[in-house]
């Protein structure tokens, strides 16, 4: 794929290094679908086959047009267009399966099919993880790196098409991930299910994402990078080296769905959640850390906080994570000096956490009263709010004797969720409502007094989930451990479930919530976009120019 | 301060160097010594690869991501090893490719609910568990009874694993599909299955019908987990075992 990087401006390399790999995505699929050694890989080698074709018609209907011209002058922004309505999409389906599954543990009885086996909570589960974190984060991801990237180096895209590529690739991806898990297809590690060939095509097209970034980087006028790059490229290069790592597999045929993790046991799952944790630390943290400093300074139209303090928390952040991993195996059969490491590691990273969101927080100094009119504003600043509770509760987790009683639980489940819905929810909501108005060339959004309702009726959701989940989780903990005054476990295993059907069916009306607010966005974003917005405007939800560069 | 952050800040790739060796060094730290230190994997008596039949059990287990409600790790915490039974040690996983530990209960520990409860208990669960567990949360897998098992690869399966590692000799694998239809029938012969996986590898019908179905491999996976290592003569205090 260093094709695309080498050919220079103007020329069509960058089109014909994607019909290049259509034509070999096209013969391969022919040779997987007719020598495919079980049902659901022959699916997917038709639908990489389909989307081959599709690649292939789009490169060559686009040539004839003359479609591919090159605007150095211009930023590429269809590309950042169509991110924002993946992100909208998948975060709907995401959050949809979410509010299926919770109804699953809340009625299994209604929502469970005995026929329909690929509607098995164990089946939609990883839907729900995969759709929220890779489908609707990445796409956020993609969106504002595309975005940002541009604007604070003042440079187009490198690469021609290589950024069609990244998000076509990135969506084609996200499809066969999702079906493959519905159809059984998965490796059985949790947030790494999709099995190898998916994998590698991930492999491919984030190593162009790399390209990407970095040409935008070596085409700069500014003579700094601004530190919001520095997170998005701490995020794409660990990702990619955790990616790798963790999904290295021999597969049992060439053409088949089927392989198998080449690490077993006590070195697997430390693997594993040495993987598992960066994923939040670098896609959930690292890079939405990213849009909190593009976004909230432009929004407050205030500078970052502290310098310093960017680079204290960039460096700090990105070392102290990468330990955190074993607090997930407390107990476990994993070596208790690495428990110890990853419990040591995780306090410390209460540190670096809490100066990104003071250095988040600060930069309102002199703008706090925007947050009384600005509802964008309040969401984003809303955001590193929760990202600072999360940080905390998350060492607080992960001291071995807390993580006794919360291992296992729903507790667990409580604590992603404040961290996802509170913080990765709520900083890509702010940018969205940012960037909409900015890339359509619209003075504001829509309506701000829906934003209003999606931030309360979304904080009210998240406050119930957490809150159930605060409650069903420490009830379940200390129910397994309860003795009678005989000296015997006091309730069996199935009572500590019948125990949560309250929580369980607040936690579901807390996820509708949040999914409620999302429809409203995608309304408000529909209107914004059609052009309806009132044509009076204040100066306290006044949007920006389009084409601002960010303040350094 | 007399190192100029700016130097980072003008140039990507020393950025970008600087980004990889800071991320790599707590992986390199916690991760490669487990691949070395010895005594990560504790030395017990029984450990044996799973047989052709609960391979395929176990591959199914995989794929109805069963491993996300159930955990195979039992801490050493007083009231999980008096619920489940001793805890886990890290040998009873070590041809775990990819380990199924497992991190969240909605469902409780299976790493030892091998002959816990018999066939047809597990049967009658997993097609409707609310019929045995009245406010049981989880899916029914009716759907398993009558599929037939496709085990057309399991050799295939059994050679990946030989290349990480997994001790299955070529006899074994050879062997593989006969070895799985005789572990699920009573009265074929299962010399070549006792010699290749030991006389406790159980040989039974599994409570399924004549054919050899999906339900099957489940059942004889579920009935044999936790119970390969004898505890016996296994001695926690020992300085080999010490972690």
């Amino acid at each position: 794929m260093t094709a695309i990087a080498l050919k220079p401006k103007g020329t069509p390399g960058d089109v014909l290094a994607v019909v290049a790999l259509s034509v070999v995505g096209l013969v391969w699929s022919l040779c997987a679908a007719a020598f495919a050694d079980d049902g659901p890989f022959r699916i997917h080698a038709y639908v990489i086959m389909g989307a081959s074709v599709a690649s292939l018609v789009a490169c060559i209907a686009g040539l004839a047009d003359g479609r591919f011209v090159n605007r150095p002058d211009r930023y590429a922004d269809d590309v950042i267009r169509a991110g924002v309505f993946a992100s909208l999409f998948w975060g709907v389906v995401g959050m949809l399966v979410g509010v299926v599954i919770a109804c699953q543990l809340a009625w299994p009885d209604l929502f469970y099919f005995p026929s329909a086996g690929w509607l098995n909570f164990g089946r939609l589960r990883p839907v729900h993880t995969s759709g929220v974190v890779f489908a609707f984060g990445g796409n956020v991801l993609l969106a504002t790196s595309f975005y940002v990237v541009q604007r604070t180096c003042r440079a187009r895209l490198f690469g021609g098409i290589a950024s069609w590529f990244v998000f076509w690739g990135y969506q084609l991806f996200i499809v066969l991930a999702a079906s493959g898990y519905v159809m059984g297809i998965t490796q059985g590690k949790e947030y790494a299910e999709p099995e190898w060939y998916t994998d590698l095509w991930l492999t491919i097209v984030w190593v162009v994402y790399l390209l990407v970034f970095l040409g935008t980087l070596w085409k700069r006028k500014e003579p700094h990078i601004y530190v919001a790059n520095w997170f998005y490229l701490a995020f794409i290069v660990t990702i990619a080296v955790l990616h790798i790592t963790n999904n290295l597999a021999v597969p049992v045929n060439v053409f088949g769905s089927k392989s198998y993790d080449v690490f077993a046991g006590v070195q697997d799952a430390l693997t594993q959640w040495w993987y598992g944790h960066n994923a939040v630390g670098f896609f959930l943290t690292a890079a939405f850390l990213a849009i909190m400093y593009y976004f909230i300074p432009k929004r407050a139209e205030r500078p970052i906080y502290s310098y310093r303090l960017s680079i204290v928390h960039f460096w700090a952040l990105i070392f102290i994570y990468i330990w955190a991993g074993p607090h997930h195996l407390h107990y476990t059969a994993l070596p208790q000096w690495a428990q110890t490491l990853g419990m040591t590691f995780s306090i410390m990273l209460w540190m670096p956490s809490w100066g990104g969101m003071i250095n988040g927080l600060m930069t309102l100094s002199g703008a706090w009263d925007k947050l009384r009119t600005d509802p964008v504003l309040r969401m984003l600043v809303a955001a590193v709010a929760f990202y600072g509770m999360a940080t905390f509760e998350g060492p607080v987790m992960s001291i071995r004797e807390v993580n006794a009683l919360s291992h296992y639980t729903d507790w667990t489940i409580g604590h992603v969720h404040s961290g996802a819905l509170g913080w990765v929810g709520f900083i890509s909501f702010g940018a969205i409502y940012c960037m909409v108005p900015w890339l359509w060339k619209k003075q504001r959004m829509y309506s701000n007094a829906l934003i209003e309702w999606h931030f309360w009726i979304s904080t009210i959701g998240i406050l119930l989930y957490i809150t159930s989940m605060w409650v069903s989780g420490i009830m379940e903990g200390l129910m397994w451990r309860e003795y009678t005054p005989q000296g015997f476990l006091a309730h069996t295993f199935v009572e500590t479930v019948a125990a949560k059907h309250v929580e369980y069916v607040v936690r579901m009306a807390g996820g509708l919530m949040y999914l409620s607010g999302v429809l409203l966005m995608i309304y408000n974003v529909w209107r914004t976009i059609r052009g309806d917005a009132p044509e009076e405007v204040t100066t306290s939800d006044l949007a920006y120019p389009a084409n601002a560069v960010a303040a350094e | 301060m007399k190192f100029n952050h700016g130097f980072f800040e003008r140039h990507s790739i020393a950025l970008l160097i600087g980004i990889v060796i800071v991320v790599s060094i707590g992986g390199l730290v916690e991760i490669a010594p487990l691949f070395f230190i010895e005594n990560t994997i504790e030395k017990v008596e029984g450990m044996r690869p799973y047989t052709p039949l609960e391979l395929a059990g176990r591959d199914i287990y995989i794929r109805e991501g069963c491993y996300l409600c159930h955990s195979q790790m039992i801490r050493p915490l007083k009231d999980e090893v008096e619920r489940y039974g001793h805890y886990s040690l890290a040998a009873e996983s070590m041809y775990d490719h990819p380990f199924q530990w497992g991190s969240k209960r909605l469902g409780p520990d299976l790493s030892r609910v091998g002959g816990k409860y018999s066939d047809s208990w597990h049967r009658d669960h997993l097609i409707n568990p609310r019929s045995l567990v009245p406010e049981s949360i989880m899916p029914p897998y009716a759907f398993m009874a009558d599929r037939p098992l496709d085990s057309h690869n399991i050799d295939a399966k059994m050679r990946a694993l030989k290349v990480e590692g997994v001790p299955y000799t070529d006899e074994m694998i050879a062997d593989a599909k006969a070895d799985l239809n005789a572990q699920a029938d009573t009265y074929s012969d299962g010399t070549k299955l006792k010699k290749h996986y030991g006389d406790k590898a159980a040989q039974r019908d599994f409570g399924g019908a004549s054919k050899v179905t999906e339900m099957d491999a489940l059942v004889a996976y579920l009935q044999m987990l936790g119970t390969l290592v004898d505890f016996s003569k296994y001695h926690p205090e020992r300085p080999g075992n010490s972690r």
